[in-house]
């Protein structure tokens, strides 16, 4: 944009050369703190991985008095609320996309999307603290017992409820990512042309037809960023889970029994962590880092690939 | 279809209203002068988070005076300069970090200050926020830097002001609504930010008004042991700080889309 007037001037006057140094120093400090975590989060976690090694990943041990310790409790417990709370967000959060994209007028959008946004604003400790004073006990009284009775054989909701749950926390996950999965959605939704839809009516589809067919393939790509995105801010979500999942580091079989994520053992157990058990702490944090980052990349790639060529190649 | 799309919307909804009624209402009941001015008890009922309001409106002061510079300069440096490599890297990475997980940059900050330091903070605890800050507004910086048309640059060149000058008092000034609504937005984000805290600023159960020594006491920190409480009384003044932990981030966010009313742009 403002790069060919910058080769026009031969010499820079000071003025200009100082300011451009200063905010490009500015700009690098956020590759310095990134790298700086994964650098400082290396270091920090030598006690722990020295020990422990590469099955630190895969071992289920969890006994801090034997000093044996590993993180496949907690990730497993990470990923199976993270993907949980993107089943159930992501099929109401494309639903409220296609509602704010399809159907509603201008002027439903702009309320709708500024209250899905509202949802958004509200801390993750106020969730955490209404879910396990006020849904949990609600859920365990108007929703368990159904679930139980036409359910209640399958294996995942086997066991007596406790208001501490993977089932709560997975729940209120899906409520705070909520926002995040149909913001895009309907970002990306709304990228879709109408050229597509018209297409697709002309050829006397009904509405269903239409976004089933046409803009939701179309989309694929973006949408399928969106949750993954979703996916990602679940799997780091920590207070919220911290108060609901009862923080029981056990491969659960049943979604009413308690687990824990990798965020969540952190915050539990930090306080009175020494020596070797703050080292895997940490190392389980540098491990949910990394995961993150990973997935954040992979689902930014997505929706920077559909907004450049929706159809990976095939333009209309 | 419509249904179905319809049906979703009721479905995000709900659980809205039901949280914003439900902590208001909860919420409302523990607001009494002892709340507002007291300190917290740890067991049996009464108490007040007085020192966690005060906590609160330092660290995240701090907060924003390390990390409002800091994001909006990054942020005019991706408009301004950042058209080549390392401009589009540092965008990715700045666009991967703003969604982090919060905790990992308080133990990044434990371990780098708090453990170098000898202990817990206010100023730690404000560090670990500012870094949250910093990609947030540096990225909605640059966006509202980057609408600001280039007729605009180019007309002040032409008149001969040096390139920073006219950054600095030309671009950024039209620019500065939208600047100011990123930066509300990402205050009010960080103002309900309990997890880094955890490990920095650690909280306390006493006044402590100087942030770099000691640990800080802090709102959400306060939501947080309540919780984890047995007793009634110490639940109920957590319902009443979580009320003023969501009016307090409602405000700020509202105050931030009010404030972009009238976009910047033309001068």
């Amino acid at each position: 944009m403002m790069g060919y007037m910058g080769k026009r001037f031969k010499r820079e006057n000071a003025g200009d050369l100082l300011f451009r140094v200063l905010a490009l120093l500015f700009g690098l400090s956020i590759l310095a703190i990134t790298f700086g975590i994964i650098f400082e989060l290396w270091i920090n976690t030598s006690l722990s991985r020295e020990k422990f090694g590469l099955g630190f990943l895969w071992s289920t041990d969890f006994n801090i008095n034997k000093g044996e310790i590993g993180a496949l409790t907690v990730i497993y417990g990470t990923v199976v609320t993270a993907v949980i709370a993107i089943i159930l967000s992501g099929l109401v959060g494309i639903g409220i996309a296609a509602f704010l994209v399809e159907i509603a007028p201008r002027r439903v959008n702009r309320v709708v999307g500024f209250l899905v946004e509202l949802l958004a604003a509200i801390p993750s400790i106020v969730y955490g603290f209404w879910g396990i004073f006020a849904l949990a006990p609600w859920l365990g009284e108007h929703v368990v017992p159904a679930i139980k009775s036409a359910l209640g054989w399958l294996p995942i909701f086997a066991g007596p409820y406790v208001n501490a749950s993977v089932f709560t926390a997975s729940i209120v996950l899906a409520i705070m990512i909520l926002p995040t999965v149909a913001a895009i959605s309907r970002d990306v939704i709304e990228a879709v042309p109408d050229s597509q839809r018209e297409g697709m009516l002309a050829l006397g589809a009904t509405r269903w037809e239409m976004f089933s067919r046409a803009v939701l393939p179309y989309a694929k790509n973006g949408v399928l960023g969106a949750l993954i995105l979703g996916m990602g801010r679940a799997a780091g979500e920590t207070m919220a889970v911290t108060l609901i999942i009862g923080n029981n580091t056990q491969l659960f079989t049943s979604l009413f029994q308690q687990g824990a994520t990798m965020a969540s053992v952190i915050a539990n157990d930090f306080g009175e962590a020494h020596g070797l058990f703050l080292s895997a702490l940490l190392e389980i944090g540098l491990i949910l880092f990394a995961i993150t980052f990973l997935i954040n990349v992979g689902a930014r790639l997505l929706v920077w690939v559909f907004f450049r060529d929706p159809r990976g190649g095939v333009r209309v | 279809m419509t249904a179905l799309a319809a049906a979703s919307v009721v479905v995000a909804l709900v659980p809205l209203a039901a949280v914003l009624f439900y902590v208001a209402f909860k919420g409302a009941a523990a607001w009494n002068k002892e709340f507002f001015t007291g300190l917290p008890t740890l067991f049996g009922s009464g108490g007040g988070v007085a020192n966690g309001i005060v906590g609160t409106l330092i660290t995240v002061a701090l907060a924003s005076i390390i990390g409002i510079p800091i994001g909006v300069m990054a942020g005019i440096y991706l408009s301004e300069y950042g058209t080549g490599r390392l401009g589009s890297l540092i965008r990715f990475v700045a666009d991967t970090m703003t969604g982090i997980p919060s905790i990992v940059a308080g133990i990044f900050i434990y371990g780098l200050v708090v453990l170098n330091t000898g202990g817990y903070s206010g100023f730690a605890g404000a560090l670990s926020l500012a870094i949250l800050m910093i990609p947030v507004i540096a990225r909605s910086t640059e966006g509202v830097v980057r609408l600001v048309p280039d007729s605009i640059r180019e007309a002040s060149l032409g008149l001969g002001i040096p390139r920073w000058k006219t950054i600095v008092r030309v671009v950024v000034p039209s620019a500065l609504n939208g600047i100011v609504t990123g930066v509300l937005l990402s205050v009010a984000r960080v103002a309900g930010e309990t997890a880094p805290l955890l490990f920095t600023a650690f909280g306390s159960d006493y006044f402590n008004l100087n942030p770099f020594k000691g640990p800080m006491p802090e709102l959400p920190l306060q939501v947080y042991n309540a919780a984890r409480s047995a007793y009634q009384g110490v639940i109920q003044v957590g319902w009443g700080a979580a009320l003023l932990l969501v009016l307090m981030v409602l405000v700020a966010n509202l105050l931030a889309r009010l404030a972009f009313r009238s976009p910047g742009g033309g001068r």
